[in-house]
């Protein structure tokens, strides 16, 4: 049987950074469909360096939990893992639609199948979906309501921005939500001005960051204007210019996570027998509203 | 020795058997069964079996190491019970009473379970001494991804391996897979990189070579002269700081003459944190110096060097508060800053630039976490 080792960003200085990471991992190790399951991070340990050799199975099944596609799922990961011969273009994929490659490791006796991320696989617009009910309280919103997908959006990659693009233009064809946008921290449209692009008397904002951290808890609040002070916390829903406001936090939170890490995991060959069904049935429960 | 374990020796018998000065074959004659004290062959089945009985720890030794396969946990859980110093009579007797290691800041002690396989009990090593009822009992190896998140005062531990393990915690009784499992999870690739040391296999990477194959905002480290990289490993890679021992250096021809640790195991490349510190000190490392003129006394002066010397061994709170004694008494450096700083924060009112904006020097603008 093989492993599966999710790889994560991690923190030198927020403990909360690894949280999303440790619970996906611990709903798919108890699916039971993995031999192991282990965490490596860029900034924590084990390292993505040293991680093949912490598990002992010969093949292992490797997923980011990382938004986008660029920097670190196609230089530093394959980089650090050592991965022989890796070139991008074994994901064959256009910013959003890598899958996955096999190769060998060059200092372990290991086959490693190297999935793409979890943001830009199609499940994960089933989380965004499962976020939006799960800070409404409401399994069936949709209508009456707006949708905001909120990116980085930095100009360092442009896949990151094109992540989110991918997933709001997904929801736009669910018909589901009245409106849908996708919004960024740092370029236009921007997430301050959102109340201004919903006609819409609800808008659940939903960004997708893998855990909850400086952007999610400090930034993007602020600048929507939920608090003038992150420190004060916000309410769910707060009104801002006539719109309210349901603010999700980090979409790497939400447990259905899990299921797009087993889902690359399976696109990829792995055998995961009923786990996909299972995680899903086992990860719909009610939440807690983000931002209490 | 239970009934599982004799049946599994008998069926292993046609391939033969040999554990720690165990041996055991089934020839044409019979059973043939071998310890260190005595030879009995031509053994028909109810002898063979009478001689397992007799030698029950024998048996229920061998069971237990032929269930495990896995070269780096097997050498491990064996050099915890010290398997390669003692045979296997010496080593039930001390099992019996619980046979102890210590591994970083961890204390592990491998006992038996009533069937003669083992059991292992984890905690603090500075906790070996404290009644169970007075520790934290877990039963989850996963625990101690909580465990090793914050240190004794609540803060983060973003390394795993600093000498900073919080105490009051036991895991009772692990299977030796669960005992390994905890392990990884409180020093993440220890056992293997202690384990390839063991079989000459470690793959050592050293600073430069490390520096080398950075990019983004860590591209810069290779900047980072040799004389730094020593003092890097100085400031984040001792003992007082990281219980693996460096076996990494500038490069393979130059060594550091730093310290490397006693740990029992190894650092084989500059961690995530080491290369974080590398970037932030090659930006300040490109500051040329300065000749300042500072007016102090004597003991303000010492008192300067004690302030170093306190923040650098992580004593600050070992001081006192009405301990003016120390250099690093809040009341003394308090009185310093009222007479020596300005209101712009600058020692003895002495400009830091010409310009004197006052600006963090090498900062990038990079925000890092």
């Amino acid at each position: 049987m093989p492993a599966l080792v999710v790889v994560a960003h991690g923190s030198h200085l927020n403990p909360g950074s690894h949280a999303p990471t440790f619970d996906h991992a611990d709903t798919i190790r108890a699916s039971g469909a993995f031999a192991e399951v282990r965490e490596a991070f860029w900034k924590e340990e084990p390292s993505f360096r040293e991680v093949l050799r912490t598990v002992e199975s010969e093949e292992v099944y490797v997923v980011p939990l990382f938004i986008s596609e660029g920097y670190f799922t196609e230089q530093i990961i394959p980089r650090e893992l050592r991965l022989e011969g890796w070139d991008v273009a074994a994901w064959d994929s256009d910013g959003t639609s890598a899958d996955h490659a096999t190769f060998r490791a060059r200092d372990v006796e290991k086959t490693v199948h190297y999935c793409g991320p979890a943001g830009t696989h199609d499940s994960m617009t089933d989380v965004i979906v499962r976020r939006a009910e799960s800070v409404t309280g409401d399994p069936d919103v949709g209508e009456g309501f707006g949708l905001a997908v909120v990116g980085h959006g930095t100009g360092r990659n442009e896949n990151s921005a094109k992540a989110i693009h991918y997933h709001a233009d997904r929801l736009e064809a669910m018909d589901r939500f009245e409106e849908v946008q996708a919004l960024f921290m740092d370029e236009e449209p921007e997430v301050d001005d959102v109340a201004e692009f919903f006609e819409s008397d609800d808008v659940v904002v939903v960004p997708l960051f893998v855990a909850d951290g400086y952007h999610t808890q400090e930034d993007i609040p602020e600048d929507m204007g939920l608090t003038e002070d992150y420190r004060e916390g916000y309410d769910v829903p707060t009104a801002v210019e006539g719109t309210r406001i349901w603010y999700a936090g980090a979409v790497g939170t939400e447990p259905l996570m899990a299921d797009v890490l087993l889902e690359r995991a399976a696109d990829a060959g792995a055998d995961v027998g009923e786990a996909v069904a299972a995680v899903r049935r086992r990860t719909r429960g009610p939440e807690p509203a983000a931002g209490d | 020795m239970n009934g599982v374990q004799f049946d599994a020796l008998r069926e292993a018998a046609p391939d033969g058997v040999a554990c720690d000065g165990l041996r055991v074959e089934r020839e044409a004659n019979g059973y043939v069964f071998e310890t260190p004290e005595e030879t009995r062959a031509g053994l028909d089945a109810a002898a063979f079996e009478a001689t397992a009985a007799a030698n029950p720890w024998f048996v229920s030794n061998w069971h237990y190491w032929q269930g495990i396969e896995d070269p780096a946990r097997r050498a491990y859980l064996r050099w915890l019970e010290r398997a390669d110093e003692h045979g296997v009579r010496e080593r039930y007797e001390a099992l019996a009473t619980g046979v102890r290691r210590e591994w970083g800041q961890l204390g592990i002690k491998a006992g038996l379970d009533g069937d003669g396989e083992r059991i292992y009990e984890l905690r603090h090593a500075a906790d070996a001494d404290r009644e169970i009822d007075a520790l934290d009992v877990r039963a989850d190896p996963l625990d101690a991804r909580e465990i090793a998140t914050e240190d004794p005062k609540g803060r983060y531990r973003p390394l795993k391996t600093a000498p900073t393990l919080r105490r009051g915690w036991v895991f009772a009784a692990l299977d030796g897979r669960d005992l390994y499992r905890a392990v990884d999870y409180f020093y993440p690739a220890t056992v293997a990189n202690w384990f390839r040391e063991r079989e000459g296999d470690l793959d050592v990477t050293h600073y430069r070579e490390t520096a080398t194959r950075q990019t983004g905002i860590y591209g810069i480290v290779d900047g980072l002269a040799p004389e730094a990289v020593g003092w890097l490993a100085e400031a984040c890679c001792v003992d007082s700081q990281c219980l693996k021992r460096r076996e990494w250096d500038e490069s393979e021809a130059e060594a550091l003459g730093v310290p490397r640790g006693d740990g029992e195991f190894p650092c084989r490349e500059p961690c995530s944190l080491v290369i974080a510190a590398a970037r932030k000190l090659t930006l300040l490392e490109r500051e040329g110096t300065r000749t300042y003129e500072f007016e102090l006394t004597p003991s303000e002066k010492e008192q300067l060097e004690a302030l170093v010397d306190t923040v650098a061994e992580g004593r600050i709170d070992d001081v006192r508060e009405a301990d003016l004694g120390e250099g690093a008494n809040r009341y003394r450096t308090r009185f310093l800053r009222a007479k020596r700083v300005d209101g712009e924060g600058r020692l003895c009112g002495v400009p830091t630039r010409e310009d004197d904006r006052g600006e963090d020097g090498g900062d990038d603008g990079e925000r890092e976490d």
